[in-house]
């Protein structure tokens, strides 16, 4: 199925979930945050969250600004 | 210098830093280290596996508390989701509000604004809206549950100082949560003058981050913050149209 992580379109295995998709990008677990479809997704859902086609996940984390 | 006192939490710096326009992470970390800063605010943004070391790990290493803004977002919308997604990632429940009206000037759109500061009320978070030199937008904010407003001097980085000292002086005799002067400082007279006119701290970044020798102007701004406090409380002369010899006249 097709998702889009940080604006970037990605093919990925059906059932993947927010922690499979969040480790393609980093391994941190603390100072990141995820939205799916712009819901947050806690922390702790994240190894039971599954992707749908056409998600929208965003990972966020804190950078210099403001 | 007495406590700043935000929410219940006490601080007894009362300049409170941004991290934008620093050219490195060791830059920011003197500077902060110079400001006596107690608490910094960083940006929410894509997380980007390339980028070298983290803004987090500086405030962590120098027991900084984190201020997380919603800088960039245009709508309630987005800054209600921002804001819960850094709460999410840093594990804290306050948020500089930030609503940018256009990119051009960068001004606080106040309609969205306050929509986002009640949805977030509501939600639980402590609230810090960054707003214009508008007195009676402060004051519904207030009434709305903000724990702090941020009126700003004049437009993001410009560095032109206090445009209107007027309404913020208005919007300091209104309030009865922390009055933070937040935007447009340029130097060190700036935050003086912000502290004088009754401010309770002053939030910059550029004036500091973009100085020649930012190092050398964060220990000014923390001077001129102190000064700009005593001088408050100590209760300044009034203004004279003419001379008042301070000795005795006659012979």
């Amino acid at each position: 199925m097709n998702v889009t992580i940080n604006g970037a379109p990605h093919e990925v295995p059906d059932g993947t979930t927010v922690a499979q998709a969040v480790l393609t990008l980093t391994t941190a677990t603390t100072g990141v945050a995820v939205a799916v479809n712009d819901e947050v997704v806690t922390r702790s859902a994240w190894e039971t969250t599954a992707l749908g086609d056409s998600d929208r996940m965003e990972v966020l984390t804190a950078v210099q600004g403001g | 210098m007495d406590d700043l006192l935000i929410a219940g939490e006490k601080f007894s710096s009362r300049l409170i830093m941004g991290t934008g326009g620093a050219p490195s992470l060791e830059v920011l970390d003197q500077a902060l280290v110079a400001s006596g800063t107690e608490l910094t605010t960083v940006a929410m943004r894509r997380l980007d596996p390339g980028a070298p070391g983290s803004v987090l790990d500086v405030l962590r290493e120098r027991g900084i508390k984190v201020l997380p803004n919603t800088a960039g977002c245009f709508t309630a919308g987005d800054a209600v989701l921002t804001a819960r997604l850094a709460r999410e990632a840093l594990g804290t429940n306050w948020v500089k509000l930030e609503v940018i009206a256009d990119e051009r000037t960068l001004l606080p759109d106040p309609i969205e604004t306050f929509d986002a500061a009640e949805r977030l009320v509501a939600d639980g978070f402590v609230v810090l809206p960054y707003i214009g030199d508008d007195p009676a937008l402060a004051r519904r904010l207030e009434l709305a549950g903000c724990a702090a407003v941020m009126p700003l001097g004049a437009p993001i980085g410009s560095g032109l100082g206090i445009r209107n000292p007027h309404n913020i002086e208005l919007i300091v005799e209104a309030a009865s949560v922390p009055v933070i002067l937040d935007a447009g400082i340029g130097t060190a007279s700036d935050a003086a003058l912000a502290m004088e006119l009754g401010c309770d701290a002053v939030l910059l970044a550029t004036a500091v981050t973009r100085a020649q020798r930012p190092e050398m102007m964060a220990t000014a701004m923390r001077a001129a913050v102190q000064a700009g406090r005593l001088a408050h409380q100590a209760g300044r002369i009034p203004r004279r149209r003419y001379a008042e010899a301070s000795s005795p006249t006659g012979p």
